[in-house]
């Protein structure tokens, strides 16, 4: 047992990448169960990384990462291989086996050809979006962060809609444009620490206190950000997302939206605010502004369209500038409600592709003008589409709302920038009218459409693949306090770099003690 | 140093000879060949001279390999010629890369019936002269390597007598190649003038005690338009793409790795060791030639639907990338250049291999359709070529990435250290060298697209053979070992690049 703690975050990174070779070798019947097998089993070992959280033997005393492995890898250059997680990686870690599985699992009757090959990609997605959130040396992140764009380009390619080779393509190229900047920024953080200290090393956490000048900083800071703001992405620098997402096949999308995106904005926080904390600063003003554009103009966009699936796509591009806002003012609130923004987005938009991919399924169209009064027919889905339609939106009770509070509370608890708050409000009310808007056309009046008379509701598969989402979002909306007391500790951590002494810290659990 | 005029001591021969002795078996064998050739009745022609080139070639590699720990013997021939770390290095990589080639030319040369014994004969006739090349301390020796491996692989290219593009792509290389030698030779007389010397270090310590003058610029400038030529490097790259698509595809990878690291073997020699002093003198226009070769290399390459065309225009771009190691210069520039040459070969060759395999029955292999379902009959091919493809884009974990790492590594760290006006552009070569990549990933991508998102294909069986498994066998398992556990070829290249400094 000591042996699995001490290493679980490799084996819980490394399960997936196994399974392929596993599923190499399975007879052709038994592919889909035992790919549902792995994924599931992926999820469970990584249970105790919860369960064990704050046991004191896994916590490293003095960076206060927990389970860390390190190892040797590239002495030449310093490269190490060096895992080890945090509050926020936790959380993002545990949403992406969880919804591994679950979009696996969705995966059973709606992709029927070449199914080896896609279960391959998809569990090497798995591995490599898991050690993107568990890498602390900046090689191997960026190893992780790219490695996963081969497989979600196949997933699109080859399994995708009727364009799908221009959004594979497009997916491809758009985030290696940002990954190669990236990986120039972390060259010169890396020249530049040689510099300081002498040693060669690409140690995450030992970059937070270099004291990188400005004008480098800057430099830096531009290629990080261009890097992380195509992943998230960010106003201007969407345009991929609408394609790969409406393209990509329903569990392709349900990834992308729940888990791709948020390594961008992990990047953000991981890398960009604490190793360059003035740059940041100062660019503050810019980066809530691009936020709030990108909040608006999603949401704007989102209202127009005719087609469910674009529609929950670009309601991302306003979700994401909403967790965006919170992260970029930097206050421990604010920081903190951009952090569990992304965990509900990810099971918000997660389930929404998934009910689109649903009647998708059944119908092969995913025009709203074809669906008119399901809920006569689909009771249980109506109901299911409805709670996440409310989670998305923000209703009381729901995840949704705990997230969009605190990052407006955030947003307040700043006195230069409240006023920001104001585009944000505008945007909860404009995503309020898309969504009810899509569910009042798709789910109520009557059923007049002929095709749609004698739709099926959930099946016991389908259903499952919803619970889980639901409870989580009943969970989060209810008592959150499980959830956030794991983002407090890296959260002041971080606000305390960025703006030091400015904001009391949140209370951690050892700080009561 | 020797006095002008001194006589060669024979007695010294032997000893000398140690330091050449990888060439001499090269050109013993090949020699060999062509003597057992008129002697064997004609089936027996074909095996007999695949074993004699692979002896050849595999004696030449088992000694290099019981040296490579020694130190270095010191110079021979009054100083023209080394074995040290550096020509090490790139004669392994030379005769690994003959190696392969000879693999992979067995059963395409019957399929394109050009089974000559000739062609293994020059194949180690080339390679040899790129021995004496990366190992040349002196103009004369230099020259001589490179018009014994440059006559060898203009004949090499011509091989197919009876295809037109085959000719017309050797004339045009010949006329060009030939153009360019005399170039680099104009340049060398120069130098010669100005320093009174052949020797490359010899002309370094002349250079920096001369004030410069237009002579030694004209004299810089001839021999980088030669050398950037023989790199096939913008804007003297338009040979490349007829040479490479006209040649034997066997003879074309041969091209685009061995020929390509003994051009670059030179270079570095040259601007090491003779130019060692007049940085700034070169340093932007390399750095312009350097942008302009990936760039133009990889703009053209995304129109074409010739695969082979296309991959001669991806290996132009390369060259640009090796260039930037030697934009960035000192230790750490020449190691990267090396790490990039030592990852490109493999994972270039690999390449070649696949497209060999798909010269079978009366398809060429050559167009973008001819890779279309690829996967759906040949998945284990298909993954193969993905690895190496994305390998050439520069994708981690493989070695290609760790190629580009380490250029831009040693450009970016050039460009931190330097003070002045020469940070700027060097960080927007880093930065026009990160964006191409962007663009060779779509062209890379689309023979991807092919292979596996089209689904019509014909069902015409891959030329398979033992060579061409053992070379894919080996050019994979390195590319990828490259990438994931790089430390032992950053040693490498750490110690070839030692005796330049």
């Amino acid at each position: 047992m000591d042996f699995f703690l001490s290493n679980i975050l490799v084996i819980v990174c490394l399960f997936p990448a196994a399974g392929i070779v596993l599923l190499l070798f399975v007879p052709r019947e038994s592919v889909r169960l035992v790919a549902n097998l792995v994924a599931f089993v992926g999820f469970l070992i990584s249970i105790p990384l919860v369960t064990h959280f704050n046991d004191p033997a896994y916590i490293d005393p003095e960076t206060r990462m927990r389970f860390v492995v390190k190892a040797s890898w590239i002495d030449a250059i310093g490269a190490q291989f060096y895992f080890g997680i945090d509050g926020i990686s936790l959380l993002l870690i545990l949403l992406t086996t969880l919804l591994g599985f679950l979009s696996i699992l969705s995966s059973w009757s709606a992709i029927t050809e070449r199914v080896r090959e896609y279960y391959c990609y998809f569990l090497l997605l798995q591995a490599g979006m898991l050690g993107v959130f568990m890498a602390l040396d900046f090689v191997l992140f960026y190893v992780f962060w790219e490695v996963m764009l081969v497989p979600m380009y196949f997933i699109i390619g080859v399994w995708g809609g009727p364009r799908k080779l221009y959004a594979a393509i497009k997916f491809f190229l758009y985030t290696l444009a940002g990954s190669v900047l990236l990986l120039l920024g972390i060259l010169a953080l890396y020249f530049f620490q040689y510099s300081q200290t002498g040693v060669w090393s690409f140690d995450v956490l030992q970059m937070r206190n270099l004291g990188v000048p400005l004008d480098l900083q800057w430099w830096i800071f531009i290629a990080f950000f261009v890097g992380f703001a195509i992943k998230v992405p960010m106003f201007p620098f969407h345009t991929w997302l609408p394609d790969a997402h409406v393209e990509a096949p329903t569990a392709g999308s349900v990834i992308l939206a729940a888990i791709l995106l948020k390594m961008g904005t992990y990047g953000f926080v991981r890398f960009s605010l604490p190793i360059l904390p003035e740059a940041t600063l100062q660019s503050i003003p810019w980066l809530l502004l691009l936020s709030a554009i990108g909040i608006i103009y999603g949401a704007l966009v989102a209202m127009m369209q005719k087609d469910m699936k674009k529609l929950v796509a670009y309601s991302s591009v306003s979700h994401l500038g909403f967790c965006m806002l919170g992260v970029f003012v930097v206050t421990p609130v604010g920081l903190e409600g951009g952090l569990l923004q992304m965990i509900n987005h990810g099971i918000s938009t997660g389930a929404l592709f998934l009910i689109v991919g649903i009647v998708y399924e059944r119908r092969h169209t995913r025009m709203i003008a074809d669906y008119g009064g399901l809920s006569h027919v689909m009771p249980v889905y109506a109901t299911v589409f409805l709670i996440m339609t409310m989670s998305s939106i923000g209703l009381p009770a729901l995840n949704g709302f705990i997230g969009e509070f605190l990052v407006l509370q955030g947003v307040f608890a700043h006195p230069l920038y409240r006023l920001w708050a104001v585009p944000a409000v505008i945007g909860i009310v404009l995503g309020a009218a898309y969504m009810l808007w899509l569910y009042q056309r798709v789910m109520l009046g009557k059923n007049d459409k002929e095709e749609n008379q004698n739709l099926t509701d959930l099946n016991l598969r389908e259903l499952v693949t919803f619970v889980p989402l639901i409870i989580l979002a009943f969970w989060i909306g209810l008592y959150p306090r499980p959830f956030l007391e794991y983002l407090h500790e890296p959260v002041n951590e971080v606000v305390q770099i960025v703006r030091p002494g400015e904001f009391s810290p949140l209370p951690t659990q050892t700080a009561r003690q | 140093m020797q006095e002008l005029g001194t006589v060669y001591d024979v007695s010294r021969l032997l000893g000398d000879a140690a330091a050449i002795a990888p060439q001499l078996y090269l050109i013993i064998w090949s020699l060999g060949i062509l003597c057992v050739d008129p002697l064997v009745a004609a089936p027996h022609k074909r095996p007999w001279s695949l074993s004699f080139s692979l002896a050849g070639l595999g004696f030449a590699l088992l000694h290099l390999l019981s040296v490579w720990d020694l130190e270095a013997p010191p110079a021979a021939f009054n100083d023209t010629i080394i074995l040290d770390s550096f020509a090490r290095f790139f004669d392994a990589l030379f005769l690994v890369g003959a190696l392969l080639t000879v693999l992979v030319s067995y059963r395409y040369l019957d399929i394109e019936r050009a089974q000559h014994s000739e062609y293994y004969a020059l194949i180690l006739l080339a390679t040899s002269g790129m021995m004496f090349m990366a190992g040349a301390l002196d103009l004369i020796t230099l020259f001589i390597g490179l018009e014994l491996m440059s006559i060898s692989t203009y004949i090499l290219v011509g091989m197919l007598r009876h295809s037109r593009r085959s000719n017309e792509g050797a004339l045009k290389y010949f006329l060009l190649g030939a153009f360019s030698s005399g170039v680099i030779l104009y340049g060398m007389s120069l130098l010669y003038g100005v320093t009174g010397t052949t020797y490359l270090r010899e002309i370094g310590d002349a250079l920096a005690n001369l004030p410069s003058s237009g002579l030694v610029v004209l004299a810089i400038v001839l021999m980088t338009a030669g050398l950037c030529f023989k790199v096939a490097a913008a804007p003297f790259h338009m040979w490349v793409p007829d040479a490479y698509e006209g040649a034997p595809t066997a003879v074309t990878a041969f091209m685009s790795v061995a020929v390509k690291a003994a051009a670059f073997s030179i270079f570095f020699r040259i601007y090491y060791q003779a130019f060692r002093d007049e940085r700034d003198l070169y340093l932007l226009a390399l750095a312009l030639i350097a942008m302009l070769t990936m760039t133009w290399g990889n703009l053209a390459a995304v129109t074409q639907s010739n695969v082979k065309r296309l991959l001669a225009y991806s290996s132009i771009s390369h060259a640009g990338y090796v260039l930037m190691g030697l934009v960035a210069g000192g230790q750490f520039g020449l190691q990267a250049s090396a790490v990039y040459l030592l990852a490109y070969t493999f994972m270039n060759l690999g390449i070649w291999a696949i497209l060999i395999l798909l010269r079978r029955g009366d398809i060429d292999g050559e167009q973008m359709e001819d890779f279309n379902g690829l996967f759906l009959r040949r998945p284990g091919i298909s993954v193969l070529m993905v690895i190496f493809l994305l390998s050439l884009a520069g994708i981690p974990p493989l070695g290609g990435f760790i190629a580009k790492y380490f250029v831009f590594a040693a450009v970016i760290r050039t460009a931190l250290e330097s003070t002045g006006g020469i940070a700027t552009p060097l960080a927007w070569l880093a930065v026009v060298g990160a964006l191409n990549a962007v663009v060779a990933l779509y062209y890379y991508l689309r023979i991807v697209k092919s292979m596996f998102f089209e689904t019509e294909s014909v069902d015409v069986p891959l030329s398979f053979s033992t060579g061409i498994t053992v070379t894919l066998v080996v050019t994979a398992v390195l590319t990828i070992l490259i990438g994931v556990y790089p430390q032992p070829f950053i040693t490498l290249a750490e110690v070839a690049s030692a005796p330049l400094i």
